[in-house]
């Protein structure tokens, strides 16, 4: 992915010598050119056309602020009901990520979503050991906002 | 009523919410019962609630004034990269200085792993 944007910069520089019209619009016209060029010059590259990288990135920040504000729903709820009817406890989550950036990027996204902490993982970078604030009633739905997280995360990576 | 009014209403309300958020997570603070749940009220609705103060903020000094403060932004990306970590190592570091759960606690998976490292 970086090799295509440094690819894009220099074709829309070399738009700009072309011009010989040093501006921002012209740069971008450049910068919309390359990506036209790179499209269709895709097969070439390696790796695969980096729009839909940064398309994915996208989607996963939207998906990390929906969850957000849910999470800060539940917690809230939790706090203020009079009784406190919680049942925490510490589960082991196998992950199927492998680098240590797409490890610590899901651990960030599992710590600010729904009732949920990292606490510890595991020396083989196989398991995640996640506290969890009500293990009863949301262990389903923890498993399948990680996947959806895990996919997405998966979606930016492959 | 102007453009200008109604964003003030909504700025308004973004930096009560934040207000509100960071108020219940320190009720939280005192209400829940172990160091484990405290982490949960701490890391999210503080984040929560700075990014809606600091949000507000920059949004009144951009529509009111015509200043856009880069340093606001930047301020929210930081505590967003930073809050989960700090709550991820705080419960680390207590887990491992064999703070207990709470009495209530329904599982302990990691109780195997630290049986494991004992033993080999």
């Amino acid at each position: 992915m970086p090799f295509q944007i440094i690819i894009n910069l220099v074709i829309a520089f070399i738009w700009m010598f072309l011009k010989n019209d040093w501006t921002s619009v012209t740069f971008v016209l450049g910068y919309l050119l390359g990506l036209v060029l790179l499209f269709i010059l895709r097969r070439f590259l390696p790796g695969r056309f980096y729009l839909w990288s940064i398309l994915a990135i996208v989607r996963l920040f939207l998906i990390f602020m929906r969850e957000l504000v849910l999470s800060n729903v539940q917690v809230i709820k939790q706090i203020i009901s009079p009784r406190l009817d919680i049942q925490p406890g510490i589960f082991a989550y196998p992950t199927e990520l492998k680098s240590d950036w797409e490890i610590t990027t899901l651990a960030c996204l599992i710590t600010l979503t729904p009732g949920t902490l990292v606490v510890d993982i595991s020396d083989d970078n196989k398991v995640l050991y996640v506290h969890a604030m009500d293990l009863e009633n949301s262990k389903e739905v923890i498993k399948q906002i990680q996947d959806t997280f895990e996919k997405a995360i998966m979606e930016v990576t492959r | 009523m102007s453009a200008i009014e109604i964003s003030k209403i909504v700025i308004g309300i973004l930096i009560l919410i934040g207000a509100l958020l960071s108020v219940v997570s320190s009720i939280g603070l005192i209400r829940l019962p172990d160091l484990y749940n405290r982490t949960h009220a701490a890391t999210k609705s503080a984040t929560l609630g700075i990014l809606a103060i600091l949000l507000g903020a920059f949004l009144f000094f951009w529509i009111v004034d015509g200043y856009i403060s880069a340093r606001l932004l930047l301020g929210i990306a930081f505590v967003f990269v930073t809050a989960p970590v700090g709550g991820h190592l705080i419960g680390r570091a207590a887990y491992n200085t064999k703070v207990p759960l709470w009495e209530k606690s329904v599982q302990d998976d990691l109780k195997n792993k630290q049986k494991q490292r004992v033993e080999g």
